[in-house]
């Protein structure tokens, strides 16, 4: 395997060959934000979270799904990617209905986390406060639309590890959501096997366990690693 | 029109109507604010509902979240774990002692130890620290005593999300049951130094006890099994004016069938009454045969046979021989005695190992379509009533809380204040602060009642007999 050598916020680093900015970047501790990303599942690049600038590129790069090439000059945080980020933050929190303070999620959300992150007390943009619904008729499982973010973890994760394809896609625009089997109740979707690793890999308060209470949602992600790891490398290990 | 009312929690104007002669003949409390909680809490799952519900007001978060809990005991059909019910009483006694101390000490002190006409800019709790320092001092660290009870026990002092559908999230450690225990002495020694000085201040305000909404009315509240007085559970008591029971033993679930809610034009706060003896109309005087009744801890003495803790039941013995159990200036009184019962039940609360369980939730799911959690907030009883569909999302909310069931008797003590203080076109100076002082007296939480947001404000109007505006005051 061949090595490449590029640079990251001017520290010149290695990288294997067909790796990802986003993978070299974390490898080298360099903290680079992300959403819609999540280890062990095939990566969309939708969040844009994950921008980064490259030298002699005019338009600015997905570290997800970028792979590594030598001599790249890559920056990560600059005022520019940080005013981005920011945006998108902000956009996202306008465009659904995210209240903390009575969220399942309150203390474990990563939208949450990035927003603290980057210092958002307050958005600038208009709230849209679109009319969306709650489905809590699976016997274990509930899902809130007001917080989904429509990074579609629940989607890839549910078709590549669990293989059921129980989660997909409706809709367009502002009006995209998370379907269950064809646009059923989620109690009634037959494909669903309840393993609940939607559950595990959603970043906010989406997808809860049912009787969550304020601030209880815990995201196990040490399970869907260890599933996944047991899966691609077929380590059984904790 | 008294616009805003300041020193009360929440958002209000008073309005008052003068006859041909020049005197008044009707004066109106209006709450102008309003959130509706009770609808856009429909369609969310209703084990979101004590963390939600809380959000309404920053001092009595604790009294929603524990009738929201309790509705939702009743939402899974599950009697909760002995500890998680003792557990939230404790929090409860807590509660009641904070948001007292706060009526008292920050809101009230200041017209009480400084006088109706001092001036306005020192009347607040920041004069009562320079006039009385001791006295302001004990008053805070009482409130912080009752902050720190809620704090052991759901890790913050305002909304926590630990009470929950089924029971509680958590159990008392020993270190915080030491931290709690400490206060104890100290809070003891300044409710009963502050119950003797106003005691000693009751004989100064002789002319207040008797116009600060003394008037006949029902009271209602909680009462235990054996008729003790009560805050977490229990059966609802109506007493008349005279101490007669008038209904005993009320099913909250069934309090549709005797409590109606009137709405008024100009007011966004509803106005509860006892059904059976109907809406009490304009020209109708508070007499018996209608349905007006106060709540709160004036109230809940009233209607209690014992307090059932042994200093308090001295206090509450002293407080039934001044024969004033009808004064709403007597809310003050009833409000120290129920800071003591609550320091003293807490005393013996602590000792109880089951505050240690571990067994504190029990887990259930969708057993009822509907149910009705009711408790005693500081200002008197609160009803959470939730209907849900098969899976557990709210498709209805009403919400009955203590403030409202007083806006009548609110009503009628501004009429009786104005009366007593107007006779011509002008707003007199000392009639200002007495007409804010008698709405004091039941501190209303117009951000819980009208489930509102706002600043504290007053404004009142004088009105004449064909609606023209004689005179205005603003603070």
């Amino acid at each position: 395997m061949s090595v490449k050598t590029l640079t990251i916020d001017n520290q010149l680093i290695s990288a294997r060959e067909g790796e990802t900015v986003l993978e070299t970047a974390r490898n080298a501790n360099i903290g680079i934000p992300t959403l819609c990303h999540l280890e062990g599942l095939s990566t969309v690049g939708a969040c844009r979270l994950c921008l980064v600038e490259v030298e002699g590129v005019s338009k600015l790069l997905p570290a997800c799904v970028t792979v590594v090439q030598e001599g790249m000059m890559i920056q990560t945080h600059t005022e520019r990617l940080q005013h981005y980020r920011r945006m998108i933050v902000e956009l996202l929190l306008a465009e659904g209905n995210h209240v903390c303070a009575v969220c399942v999620s309150n203390g474990n959300c990563e939208l949450q986390d990035l927003a603290v992150e980057m210092g958002i007390d307050h958005v600038d943009l208009t709230y849209q406060f679109p009319d969306r619904k709650v489905d809590i008729s699976h016997a274990r499982f509930g899902i809130d639309h007001n917080r989904c973010v429509l990074c579609t973890r629940c989607i890839r994760v549910c078709d590549e590890v669990e293989g059921a394809h129980t989660w997909d896609m409706a809709g367009r625009g502002h009006t995209a959501h998370v379907i269950s089997d064809l646009n059923q109740p989620w109690g009634e979707a037959s494909s669903c096997t309840s393993c609940g690793k939607c559950v595990n890999a959603c970043p906010t308060g989406a997808l809860f366990h049912r009787g969550s209470t304020v601030g209880e949602m815990q995201h196990e992600r040490e399970q869907l690693s260890f599933i996944m790891t047991a899966r691609q490398q077929q380590q059984w290990v904790r | 029109m008294i616009n805003p009312v300041t020193r009360i929690e929440g958002h209000a104007k008073i309005s008052i109507y003068l006859d041909d002669r020049g005197e008044v003949s009707d004066a109106r409390f209006h709450v102008t604010e309003f959130r509706g909680f009770e609808k856009f809490c429909e369609g969310r799952p209703f084990w979101e509902m004590p963390g939600l519900t809380a959000r309404i007001c920053g001092i009595c978060p604790i009294s929603h979240l524990l009738a929201s809990a309790k509705t939702g005991d009743r939402l899974l059909a599950v009697q909760i774990p002995p500890a998680a019910e003792k557990l939230r009483r404790l929090m409860n006694l807590g509660q009641i002692i904070q948001s007292h101390a706060l009526s008292f000490f920050h809101l009230s002190s200041p017209d009480l130890l400084l006088g109706w006409e001092s001036n306005p800019i020192q009347r607040n709790v920041f004069g009562v620290m320079a006039a009385e320092p001791e006295l302001a001092r004990g008053g805070i660290q009482l409130r912080q005593f009752g902050q720190e009870v809620i704090k052991q026990l759901g890790g913050c002092k305002i909304h926590p999300a630990w009470a929950v559908p089924g029971g509680v999230r958590g159990s008392l450690s020993l270190a915080g049951r030491e931290q709690i225990r400490q206060h104890l002495p100290k809070a003891k020694k300044t409710i009963l130094e502050t119950l003797t000085l106003f005691k000693q201040l009751l004989e100064d305000f002789q002319e207040e006890a008797h116009i600060f909404g003394n008037f006949s009315s029902l009271f209602m509240g909680l009462v235990s099994t054996d008729g003790t007085w009560e805050h977490y559970d229990g059966c609802l008591r109506m007493v008349d004016s005279g101490g007669n029971v008038i209904a005993d033993r009320l099913d909250s679930s069934d309090y549709r069938d005797f409590i109606g809610e009137a709405v008024q034009p100009d007011s966004y706060l509803k106005s509860p009454y006892y059904k059976p003896l109907g809406y009490p109309d304009q020209t109708q005087h508070c007499r018996l045969e209608n349905g007006l009744y106060r709540v709160g801890p004036l109230a809940r003495l009233n209607v209690c046979d014992r307090i059932g803790t042994p200093l308090a039941e001295t206090e509450l013995q002293r407080f039934r021989q001044y024969g004033m159990s009808n004064s709403s200036f007597f809310y003050h009184y009833a409000r120290l005695i129920e800071i003591l019962t609550c320091i003293e039940r807490i005393e013996i609360a602590l000792d109880d190992p089951d505050l240690q369980s571990e067994r504190l939730r029990a887990s259930a799911d969708v057993n009822q379509l509907e149910a009705v959690g009711v408790g005693e907030a500081p200002r008197g009883t609160l009803f959470h009533h939730y209907k849900i569909d098969e899976t557990g999302l709210l498709t209805y909310v009403n919400l009955i809380i203590a403030t409202g069931q007083n806006n009548l008797a609110m009503n009628r003590t501004v009429a009786q204040i104005a009366r007593h203080y107007i006779h011509g076109s002008e707003i007199p100076e000392p009639m200002l602060n007495r007409v804010e002082a008698g709405i004091r007296a039941f501190d209303p939480c117009l951000s819980c009642s009208t489930h509102a947001a706002g600043k504290m404000p007053l404004q009142i109007q004088l009105l004449d007999a064909d609606g023209q505006l004689l005179d205005e005051c603003y603070r």
